[in-house]
């Protein structure tokens, strides 16, 4: 049914670290059993929720969300004009290969888990994971509840079980964070949606394991557009991780996913991404959490891949002394734009946000942080933090700052703060004079810049981070 | 305090008062060397849209409050010109004083400056006198932060301004005085001050921008810095218009090689006021230094732009922005650091700081940075707090009554923008100002 076509030529070894590059440019000729065809139109929305066999409400929801999206601009007149390249006529918008969510490693076929071998997943690492729920475009191909969670009453299942099976309670939630009429992208999220996680933590429960999702987008203009709804019930905590990886294509695709989370009073949620699209992909994505009373939502945000990704990660501040964090990590290397930041929106007393965001900018490429703090009027006791170092690494990198403070009242206190700077000659040259190459020594320098937000990811993610930073690295300079 | 809707019927609301009526019987007024250059910034004004709600250089501002209706222009000033003297304790008089646009008084400079070759005369006499300089310097740059449109107005239906120039090598030490001023309901007044220092010069330039009466007025008004190849300019310009009044203010600033260029713009009056200022940094060993202090009371909307551009390789800029806000006071600070692709070794600063004394008050802070080479020292930070609870603690426990000792600290929060300044005498001066709009 199928066989294994490296698209790319690239077998360089890295020195350092001692990866394969080319691991992850591969690419499997699929066939799909559901198409609904290039294009976007009532019909194809009609397509994909008889497909997936929806309620009349989600139907409706769908159609409703398409009638936005056509009606909304892209908004250009703040963001990049790259945006006007994606041509949304030549985008496939739904592909499954009808396959169910299987329950156990064994019943996955034969050639997904080949790609998953291809992906670097070690079979170790499998078992050790709590669950693994990997996109395989557009369905859940693979999913793994790991006992234990399930025995705590945790639900993580993909997006289409989960509006099927708990209406009553993913419905109360489903598209409240984040509204169809949220953006131009979120509207066609939720005009197209398919796949993703949907999870329910009960009150008190605190998953041990990481809950871990891996997306890939395999075929060629064909749009991956999951949405994810994670609800942390009083006094719960999770960690989901999600990595994004795609092989290379000659025309652009489109990923744009819609991530709502909720933490109810005293809940915890830690959302880790790293990001690794190849370079042809735009990445438009909508992430936002809601918290409630001292409820703390922290997003960790990487992102390495990507031709262009336009992704502010934000926490609605809703009850009092809730918590927001976002911590991005961005490398744009040649071609590449990473338009990444964070919305902070407090909406109760005494809450508090922090954002620290790093970006390294290599040959041509270009890293933005766009970021919004709102205090509306007649609250008391919010604090915000901001820090936003940039790296540029060649002389024509580029980097980008775009915050913007709103603060009404006496009774808070606000501080950004942002600053532009290069590898330090000192450091290279002292690196050299140990016997490091150039390349090396930058490789350890970028590295140290990002550390002390890398060490805050789980083991995995930082060791994958640190392998992606050398890959990245290489070349840049000599 | 969200803006309302834009207002409806474009065609009118684009031109408001100035209509080509109006424009026809302005142009009968001024000198026919003016007419060409006029004719085609009304066309620009004519042509060019209102902003609106989405037009990210006009972000958070109130659209609504910016209307070009109930104005008359060239208004003749019913006055003793010579009452126009201006609320600033300095020694010096003013130079020239202008009334709702016109020349009011003249002192001449004195003996020593006059003979050295230094100018300060009206923008109408400069344009007769030295056509090359004026061709080359008025309003000859840019406009990149939003108000082409309003510049345009400015060009079109400006009466008259004052024109400074100082020759190679001349240093002027005592502060060149110019006050504007409007009176009359509804009067639209568009004041301009043009800056010229050659090679090496040095001069201290004061502008007052002030209300007669309590009307409201409209005042759209621009400036133009040039300093050239290690010119010192340092610039004041404090503006207190009327508590109705609507402000406009176009900076802009050149800065050759090894040129030095501080300005203080002090913010008091108006109802709503815009002030926009750029900064290019065109050859190395450049600096310019942008400060500016805002006392924001009442419902008053402060909105100020601004762009440091690094043009050449070695400049430095250095921003500091500094609003306290009372009761209702709405405050915008966007600014925007552009480092150039070829600009290496730039040092630039950018900081905007808000002072929260009312729990009414609203501040929004852009500050932004565009870098486009790497070996670049770039910074900003912006920070909106109340006074700090520690510092007032003290005073406090020192005997300081609460009131006394946060007035101290709002004093203290200004300072350290006043203390930049280098005429010990300008700095008291200001200080004086300030305390009058606190009532003090």
């Amino acid at each position: 049914m199928s066989e294994i076509t490296d698209t790319l030529e690239t077998t360089a070894e890295n020195p350092v670290a001692g990866i394969d590059q080319t691991s992850g440019n591969f690419k499997y000729d699929m066939t799909y059993d559901f198409d609904a065809g290039t294009g976007l139109s009532d019909r194809t929305v009609d397509y994909i929720s008889a497909v997936k066999k929806e309620a009349p409400w989600i139907r409706e929801f769908r159609q409703n969300a398409l009638k936005t999206f056509q009606s909304k601009p892209l908004p250009t007149h703040w963001a990049t004009k790259d945006l006007e390249n994606i041509n949304f006529d030549k985008i496939r918008y739904y592909l499954s290969q009808g396959l169910k969510p299987k329950r156990t490693w064994d019943e996955v076929p034969e050639d997904i888990k080949r790609t998953f071998e291809r992906l670097g997943i070690p079979e170790q690492e499998r078992k050790f994971l709590a669950g693994v729920e990997a996109q395989f475009d557009s369905e859940a191909a693979y999913s793994n509840i790991k006992e234990a969670v399930a025995k705590q009453g945790v639900i993580f299942m993909n997006s289409t079980e989960g509006l099927r099976e708990h209406p009553e309670i993913f419905r109360k939630f489903f598209g409240k964070v984040i509204p169809t009429g949220d953006n131009k992208f979120s509207a066609l999220n939720s005009a197209v949606f398919s796949g993703g996680s949907f999870i329910y933590v009960p009150p008190g429960v605190k998953v041990s394991h990481p809950l871990q999702a891996y997306f890939r987008i395999n075929a060629e203009n064909f749009g991956q557009f999951e949405r994810t709804l994670i609800i942390c019930d009083e006094g719960s905590e999770l960690t989901y991780m999600e990595g994004c990886t795609a092989p290379k294509f000659s025309t652009a695709t489109l990923h744009s996913a819609v991530v709502e989370l909720v933490a109810l009073k005293g809940a915890k949620i830690q959302y880790i991404t790293v990001q690794n699209w190849s370079s042809n992909v735009f990445n438009l994505v909508t992430k936002r959490g809601l918290a409630h009373e001292e409820s703390e939502i922290k997003w960790i945000d990487c992102n390495i891949g990507s031709r262009l990704t336009m992704k502010y990660p934000g926490v609605v501040l809703k009850g009092r002394k809730a918590r927001g964090e976002v911590i991005s990590i961005a490398l744009a290397n040649d071609g590449q734009h990473q338009d990444t930041g964070a919305k902070m929106v407090h909406a109760a007393d005494e809450t508090t946000s922090t954002v620290v965001s790093k970006s390294i900018s290599v040959g041509q490429g270009r890293a933005t942080y766009r970021g919004v703090v709102h205090i509306p009027r007649g609250l008391k006791g919010c604090k915000n933090n901001t820090e936003c170092d940039a790296l540029l690494i060649n002389t024509n990198s580029r980097t980008d700052t775009y915050p913007s403070i709103t603060v009404r009242g006496d009774r808070h206190a606000v501080q950004h703060e942002a600053s532009v700077s290069k590898v330090s000659a000192d450091q290279i040259f002292y690196m050299q004079q140990r016997g490091l190459t150039e390349g090396q020594a930058m490789s350890l320098s970028v590295n140290g810049f990002v550390n002390d937000l890398a060490r805050q990811f789980p083991m995995e993610y930082s060791v994958e981070l640190k392998r992606l930073i050398d890959l990245e690295m290489e070349g840049s300079v000599g | 305090m969200a803006a309302a809707p834009a207002l409806t019927t474009p065609s009118t609301a684009a031109v408001g008062s100035f209509t080509p009526a109006a424009f026809a019987e302005h142009l009968a007024s001024v000198p026919a060397l003016w007419h060409e250059r006029k004719r085609s910034a009304y066309a620009r004004f004519e042509a060019l849209p209102m902003p609106t709600r989405t037009d990210e250089s006009w972000r958070f501002s109130t659209i609504s409050g910016i209307k070009l209706d109930g104005y008359v222009h060239d208004q003749a000033s019913t006055r003793d010109a010579k009452a126009a003297k201006g609320a600033f304790s300095l020694a010096a008089e003013p130079t020239l004083t202008f009334v709702n646009g016109r020349l009011g008084t003249r002192n001449a400079l004195r003996d020593s400056v006059a003979a050295a070759g230094v100018v300060v005369c009206t923008l109408t006499e400069a344009a007769e006198r030295h056509p090359e300089l004026f061709r080359q310097h008025f309003m000859a740059q840019p406009q990149k932060l939003g108000s082409a449109k309003f510049a345009a107005l400015h060009e079109a239906f400006i009466a008259d301004g004052a024109f400074v120039y100082v020759p190679r090598g001349v240093q002027v030490e005592e502060p060149i005085v110019l006050i504007h001023s409007a009176e009359g309901p509804g009067t639209a007044v568009f004041p301009h001050t043009l800056v010229i220092a050659e090679e090496n010069s040095k001069v201290t330039i004061v502008d007052h921008f002030l209300s007669n009466d309590e009307f409201g007025h409209f005042a759209c008004g621009a400036n133009d810095l040039y300093a050239g190849h290690g010119a010192k300019i340092t610039y004041v310009a404090a503006q207190s218009w009327s508590m109705e009044s609507l402000s406009m203010q176009f900076n802009s600033t050149v800065v050759r090689r090894d040129a030095r260029v501080q300005s203080l713009n002090l913010h008091l009056g108006a109802k709503q006021a815009r002030h926009e200022s750029l900064s290019q940094l065109q050859a190395p060993g450049g600096f310019s230094e942008m400060l500016a202090l805002t006392v924001a009371t009442g419902a008053r909307e402060f909105d100020q732009r601004t762009l440091q551009i690094h043009q050449a390789p070695n400049t430095k800029s250095d921003l500091l922005y500094k609003n306290a806000l009372l009761d209702k006071a709405r405050t915008i600070f966007s600014g925007l650091i552009v480092v150039d692709p070829d600009a290496q070794k730039t040092d630039a600063y950018q900081s905007n700081r808000n002072l929260m004394l009312s729990e009414d008050a609203e501040s929004n802070s852009l500050p932004g940075l565009e870098i486009q080479a790497n070996d670049v020292r770039c910074t900003h930070g912006a920070t909106s707090a109340p006074i700090d609870a520690d510092q007032a603690f003290y005073l406090k426990s020192r005997g300081i009554p609460e009131k006394a000792a946060h007035e101290l600290l709002v004093f203290g929060f200004f300072e350290d923008v006043l203390s930049r300044l280098e005429n010990e005498e300008l700095h008291s001066a200001i200080r004086g100002l300030i305390r009058r709009r606190f009532g003090k």
